[in-house]
């Protein structure tokens, strides 16, 4: 203990201010920084951009990289291609989970352990393997620079079926088995009841995949090259390939803020769904 | 399990004689089998087929590519056995693009774990504004790595960067961070940290939350100072935390893409194995079947770490 025994006194309450809000104020600040400054050399002009200087705030402020950045490459375009990628795939992702989830845990059936290891086995192949063969087949079929073939390898879903069955164990069987005897089918028990109790699970699976398809990267560079096509990320690296001169800064800032508000705001609102989700399992083992 | 003990007694009405009583509950409950493999197969087949469609069978195909001579795009392609595995093993390149991979794996993963800890230890505490903390850290995890890449780049830049205005306020000219390959490499390990760290103080920091505080108690009775605290009880307890930390950061260090793409796109000092498998396929030379051979490699050696860890985390945390 310390030598001043009063605890509220001003010596130690400054002491304790200080260790317990200098790590937390240093953490936000090493994150929030380059962020800021992202955003705020997105209004900067070609000037404020070519000078050996450290020009922090924008003057005057230029809107015009937005524009600018849209005119070069089609962001509305990119932004509604980005969102249906995201809104279908992930969407199709989370009910091929639930019901592979519910088969898993509800439905006898023999085999279904070696159906749950060949599911869990997934996790161990990363997507970046399958590229070469499933460019072939999917561009064989005439999947390039289309929504299909942009969505549909990526749609097998491991992950989520494996988090979602680990959440239907959890759930309270005999209330289910009850629903069973009073005659309702797997279909109603699945709609009813499953998936209601099971609700904040499958929002955290979904907010995850959400993020995932958002930001994927390296399956739509492969199979799109018509820019008309191009998800977001794809297209701001078009934006950089085309725009390479260091005054160009603002212009791709201005399109890199475009990618990464949306996400931004989405993790703001729903923060503690999606850390649960993406660190799951981390704790228990 | 318990449950179906419980159900079977409902399908036998008592007035019904024996024989035809069991004879027909046999059949009934064949017939509900038979059911709930129909309702089974309907509900997992289409995830099961997308995942052998689009995940076994390139794991698969891969690997008979990686015998291929053969250039994307081409209709034909000739057989050559292991020659495309004898030339990497036999290059100059197979040591480079193994050193490369190497140290971006370790020092992304060991400096992220330790820093992840360090972070996770300093908003260890009650008191408001440490969920806002935890949260600011882990949010640059969910962001595209692209956008994380092209904001740094525009630091990092020597001439124009806010990094290089900083040092020159020092009086230290910036290095250069995109034409010399080992630095390169350093501001990728960098800025990937910087994106993956927070994942790592999140998990620390649910890991420390766990431990109970009887012990933290007992060891300061014990006379244990901060520093004797943290090796002897909670490093050691934290083990099973660090051990998944070090399986799935290692995983992920060695399929990281975007930003050596974004940040390096010519992968000059920083080509590990999976951007070499990239570039040999996508990056001008269309060498598929080089480049699913390369696949092949990484997938080896990640089953071999995958498994490797597995017997180790075994053995530390469940026999310490």
């Amino acid at each position: 203990m310390t030598v001043d025994s009063r605890p509220l006194s001003r010596r130690n309450l400054v002491a304790a201010l200080i260790a317990d809000y200098v790590p937390i104020l240093l953490a936000i600040l090493v994150v929030v920084l380059p962020l800021a400054y992202l955003v705020l050399s997105s209004f900067k002009t070609p000037a404020d951009v070519v000078t050996q200087r450290l020009v922090v705030l924008p003057d005057p402020w230029h809107p015009g990289n937005y524009s600018d950045a849209a005119r070069i490459v089609p962001f509305a375009r990119l932004f509604v291609n980005s969102a249906v990628v995201t809104v279908v795939g992930a969407g199709i992702k989370v009910l091929l989970a639930v019901f592979t989830a519910y088969a898993l845990v509800f439905v006898r059936f023999p085999g279904r352990k070696y159906v749950f290891w060949a599911v869990l086995a997934t996790l161990m192949v990363p997507p970046q393997v399958s590229v070469v063969p499933n460019f072939v087949f999917i561009s064989g079929l005439g999947g390039q620079d289309t929504y299909w073939g942009i969505i549909l390898p990526g749609l097998a879903t491991g992950f989520g079926t494996f988090l979602l069955r680990q959440a239907f164990l959890t759930l309270p069987t005999d209330v289910i088995d009850a629903a069973e005897v009073d005659g309702a089918g797997h279909w109603r028990r699945l709609w009813h009841m499953v998936v209601p109790m099971a609700a904040p699970s499958i929002a955290t699976v979904a907010l995850v995949n959400i993020v995932f398809e958002w930001n994927d990267y390296l399956w739509p560079l492969v199979i799109v090259s018509d820019p008309e096509m191009m998800t977001l990320p794809v297209g701001l690296t078009l934006l950089q390939n085309s725009e390479n001169s260091a005054s160009a800064y603002g212009i791709v800032m201005a399109g890199t803020v475009m990618v990464l508000l949306p996400v931004l705001v989405v993790f703001a609102a729903l923060q503690r769904h999606i850390v649960t989700g993406l660190t799951q399992g981390g704790v228990k083992g | 399990m318990v449950a179906e003990i419980k159900r079977s007694p409902a399908t036998s009405p008592p007035e019904v004689s024996a024989s035809t009583a069991s004879s027909r509950a046999r059949r009934g409950r064949r017939r509900r089998a038979r059911r709930e493999a129909a309702i089974f197969l309907a509900f997992a087949v289409p995830n099961l087929a997308l995942i052998v469609l689009f995940t076994y069978r390139p794991l698969f195909l891969n690997m008979y590519y990686s015998t291929l001579d053969w250039t994307l795009g081409a209709p034909t392609a000739r057989p050559v056995g292991l020659a495309n595995y004898v030339e990497f093993f036999r290059s100059s390149e197979a040591g480079e693009v193994f050193l490369t991979t190497a140290v971006f794996t370790l020092s992304t993963v060991l400096l992220s774990m330790a820093l992840g800890l360090l972070v996770a230890l300093g908003l260890n505490r009650k008191v408001r504004g440490a969920g806002l903390a935890r949260a600011t850290v882990f949010s640059p995890f969910v962001l595209s790595g692209v956008g994380v890449g092209l904001a740094w780049q525009y630091i990092f830049d020597p001439t124009v960067g806010a990094l290089g205005a900083v040092l020159r306020s020092f009086g230290v000219d910036s290095p250069q961070w995109f034409n010399n390959e080992t630095l390169s490499l350093i501001m990728v390990v960098l800025v990937y940290v910087w994106k993956n760290l927070g994942y790592a103080a999140v998990i620390y920091l649910a890991g420390l939350q766990a431990i109970s505080s009887d012990v933290l108690e007992a060891a300061a009775i014990d006379g244990a100072n901060a520093r004797r605290k943290f090796f002897s009880v909670v490093f050691p307890l934290l083990s099973p935390t660090t051990f998944f930390l070090l399986v799935t950061s290692t995983l992920s260090s060695l399929q990281a893409f975007d930003l050596i793409r974004v940040m390096t796109p010519l992968g000059r000092g920083t080509t590990t194995l999976i951007y070499d498998a990239y570039l040999r396929a996508f990056g001008g030379y269309n060498q598929a079947g080089y480049s699913a051979m390369l696949s092949t490699v990484l997938f080896v050696l990640l089953v071999i770490l995958t498994l490797l860890q597995l017997v180790f985390l075994e053995k530390r945390v469940h026999y310490r």
